[in-house]
């Protein structure tokens, strides 16, 4: 008991006190690939590196639609060492209530040689981390404490089901629990039954054998009820699509209410999704 | 023929023997000995390499060759530990007539195994003692998804066949228990029924491949490098074991070789993937048995092994850094004083984390003689990895068959023969301090140089068998190329696969409330067994 006390109290406290720590994330992480949509001289290269095809293009009438769909990025960075007009940064909040909002779409004039002459326009919104700017782990958590204050009372449960993840996203949703992130301290509690939880958060790349087990968790859940997709499969079936043994996307099966791109999502991605889950209702 | 003198003289006595019913294979390793062999014979070579060559089954597969050859091939791998070496013996399967006599009643670890091919493949088992559905569940259709005539993107309609129905145990006072596939913590799906009498475990019944998604059917369809990609999503815990293992088989088949500096990193990813999941599953023993301040010791330096991860690669699970014929990322000086610096700080918290737990002495109260798995089962079992060191099966890749930079540096492998959950955490504990040890070593001899030989198009009609031994223990990939850059077959084997029955033995006797701790000392992975 004496040896547990002294080796606590000597590890002193190592949860990050905010608001002075900014976010701790390496120079060398891989978050977000940025694209000079402007000066983007060949879609097809990064589209043919691409393992997931969150780089595509199609070409029609001597134009030519290049997409960026970040809800299928695993963020490997392939792209950006095959094309010098992609840059690899290490934004990971990336989430987005909306799966279209995930995509950047551009459409271009094709040169002769089959390289993008002129940008003619370009849809969908560059994901941005939602109001207010949350430039480190301990505002978000102080401002989703909040939020989950006003719409659940005190605190937000959550279930979480793995429907066909590899567990590398379980891995860093377990990892919001250890003491660096401690995400109880902002009211937010993983619960094991769905019956107590007012979220879902669900990873994977929806299993023909999980599809039931899934349905049936979300059925026990009392409403309101919110569903988060998280990582690359949870929100479009990532590498494994949609295939004899796999649905794909969470979407396919649930209303989702958050999407939560990353392969896996680090905890600062998971907490700024559960944020703006919150911040929908 | 550039074979070991050891295979050499193994061929010319099963010649002997056999005579022509077997014949001799070309293998892209000297350590390896590829057999083709009548289907009769696959009984009588597997007790041979059983009982005189001290060999064991390391994979059974299938493939489809009908186009080809007009049968199914069926494949075994027997690892020869004390020779180093592996004999892979291929039968052929009539397709008019797909029948496999089963090895199970012989091998247990070949169960689970037969039992996917049958799934898979349609190719019916003979004499297996228990031949149901495995992979797909009972109320699937009948499809076959591994033959080479049923399309990957195929969309199934909705299930309407019969559920799994479980072995009823009865008796006065006996309950069955069912958790899962959905479980209460932040895990993956599966599902147990715990027959009871009172607190002890009857008996459990398993039923997995809730996250069956597919993949190695999937490696079929996609170009060779972003099959890489895949093979990182395998296991989310062992990314980096698998997609090396993965490496190793392409450029085999391609017959390239990574420069030393990258043989050098992969040992440093390797190992540090070792490190925060070891460390992670101390953390979580010690939760099971109320322990909880260990944990948050424990998930502090998991979580400091993840940054430098990050630091070292842009990921904090590894996801990235593999490439065919090497390493995408080299480190620069200060990114090895990082790594230096976490393997001392490391050793310096570990040690005194041990040192916390080894002073409760409820927590060892909890740990040992709980959930045993006695070495003759294991043997029988055919158990690998860490939970086959804890029950006496002294045996480890790095060092039987040492792969990458592992024959460079010096390290011992801790077995045990109790194989209780205390034992299960020790041999955890020990390759911890092996691995300080091991980086260390690669640190101070580093070599320079490149860090990637170029794989360009691999020839088809390959075959090569890649293997590492992750923090779980042993994984395989064994794959055919295609042509066009692509493979006909990737076999995947995780060591959860075959391990898996271990737990249905070391419950046995011990109360629910520990199964927790039990199944958490063996931490199977769901998604490695399932694919």
């Amino acid at each position: 008991m004496f040896e547990t006390l002294r080796q606590s109290l000597k590890t002193g406290i190592v949860t990050s006190s905010y608001p002075k720590t900014p976010v701790e994330i390496s120079s060398h992480a891989r978050g977000k690939p940025e694209i000079d949509w402007a000066n983007w001289k060949d879609a097809r290269i990064g589209a043919s590196v691409c393992p997931t095809a969150a780089i595509a293009c199609e070409d029609r009438d001597g134009k030519r639609t290049a997409t960026l769909d970040l809800g299928k990025c695993i963020f490997c960075g392939l792209c950006a060492e095959a094309d010098a007009t992609i840059r690899m940064t290490s934004a990971c909040e990336l989430s987005s209530c909306s799966r279209d909002e995930l995509k950047n779409v551009a459409r271009y004039k094709l040169a002769s040689d089959g390289t993008q002459q002129s940008l003619i326009e370009m849809s969908g919104a560059v994901a941005m981390p939602i109001e207010p700017s949350s430039d480190s782990f301990e505002t978000t958590g102080r401002e989703l404490k909040r939020r989950v204050a006003h719409v659940f009372g005190r605190s937000l449960h959550i279930r979480e089901v793995d429907a066909g993840s590899c567990n590398g996203c379980e891995m860093e949703i377990q990892g919001l629990n250890n003491p660096i992130y401690d995400i109880e301290r902002f009211g937010i509690h993983f619960v094991a039954s769905p019956r107590h939880a007012d979220m879902l958060l669900v990873t994977g790349p929806v299993t023909r054998n999980m599809e039931l087990a899934l349905r049936k968790t979300y059925d026990a859940m009392p409403a309101p009820r919110l569903v988060v997709a998280v990582g690359a499969c949870g929100c479009s079936g990532g590498i494994f699509g949609v295939n004899y043994a796999s649905l794909g996307s969470v979407d396919r099966i649930l209303p989702v209410d958050v999407y939560i791109p990353g392969c896996p999502p680090n905890p600062y991605a998971l907490l700024h999704g559960i944020l703006m889950a919150i911040g929908r209702m | 023929m550039n074979l070991l003198p050891s295979l050499v003289s193994i061929f010319d006595e099963l010649t002997q023997r056999f005579g022509a019913q077997i014949e001799h294979a070309h293998a892209p390793q000297p350590n390896e000995l590829y057999l083709h062999a009548k289907r009769e014979l696959a009984g009588a070579l597997c007790s041979t390499f059983y009982k005189k060559y001290d060999g064991r089954l390391a994979g059974v597969f299938a493939e489809d060759a009908r186009a080809e050859h007009d049968v199914f091939f069926v494949y075994y791998l027997y690892a020869l530990d004390s020779k180093h070496a592996f004999v892979l013996v291929r039968v052929p399967i009539p397709a008019e007539q797909p029948e496999l006599l089963s090895l199970t009643n012989a091998v247990h670890a070949a169960n689970w195994q037969e039992r996917e091919i049958q799934d898979l493949f349609g190719i019916k088992l003979v004499g297996h003692p228990n031949p149901r559905r495995v992979v797909l569940h009972d109320d699937w259709p009948e499809i076959y998804p591994l033959r080479k005539d049923f399309d990957l993107r195929t969309e199934l309609p909705p299930f309407t066949g019969v559920r799994h129905k479980f072995r009823e145990v009865e008796g006065e006072g006996v309950f069955q228990v069912p958790v899962g596939p959905v479980h209460a913590g932040i895990i993956e799906p599966g599902h147990f029924l715990f027959s009871v009498a009172g607190e002890p475990v009857l008996y459990l019944q398993l039923r997995l491949f809730y996250v069956h998604k597919g993949t190695e059917k999937l490696f079929e369809s996609l170009p060779i490098p972003h099959c890489l990609r895949l093979a990182e999503s395998i296991s989310g815990d062992s990314s980096f074991a698998h997609a090396t293992a993965f490496c190793h088989a392409v450029e085999r088949a391609a017959s390239v070789e990574a420069p030393p500096r990258a043989r050098a990193l992969r040992t440093l990813c390797l190992e540090l993937e070792r490190l925060y999941n070891h460390v992670a599953d101390i953390g979580a023993i010690c939760t099971d048995v109320a322990f909880v301040t260990a944990n948050m010791h424990a998930m502090r330096l998991k979580e400091r092994v993840l940054r430098v991860n990050e630091q070292l690669t842009g990921n904090r699970l590894l996801r990235g850094m593999a490439c065919l014929g090497g390493v995408r990322f080299d480190f620069d000086a200060d990114q090895l004083r990082v790594l230096a610096q976490l393997v001392n700080e490391f050793e310096k918290e570990f040690t005194e984390l041990v040192e916390l737990i080894r002073s409760n002495s409820g927590t060892r109260d909890r740990l040992e003689t709980t959930g045993v798995l006695k070495p003759e089962v294991a043997r029988n079992l055919g158990i690998v990895g860490i939970a086959g060191r804890a029950s006496g099966f002294d045996h480890d890749l790095r060092r039987d068959f040492p792969h990458d930079f592992y024959n460079e540096v010096q390290f011992t492998v801790p077995v045990f023969t109790e194989g209780d959950v205390q034992r299960r955490m020790v041999v955890r504990r020990e390759e911890l301090f092996q691995s300080f040890a091991i980086i260390r070593q690669v640190l101070g001899k580093l070599p320079s140089g490149s860090i990637r030989t170029a794989v360009d198009e691999v020839p088809p009609d390959r075959v090569a068998l890649g293997y590492v031994e992750g923090w779980r223990g042993e994984i395989f990939h064994w794959i055919h190329t295609a042509p066009g850059n692509r493979l006909a077959r990737c076999k995947i084997k995780d060591p959860s696969l075959q391990n898996w029955p271990a737990l249905s033995e070391a419950i046995l006797g011990n109360i629910i409330p520990d199964f927790p701790v039990v199944n958490k000392s063996f931490n199977f992975s769901y998604s490695g067994t399932d694919r």
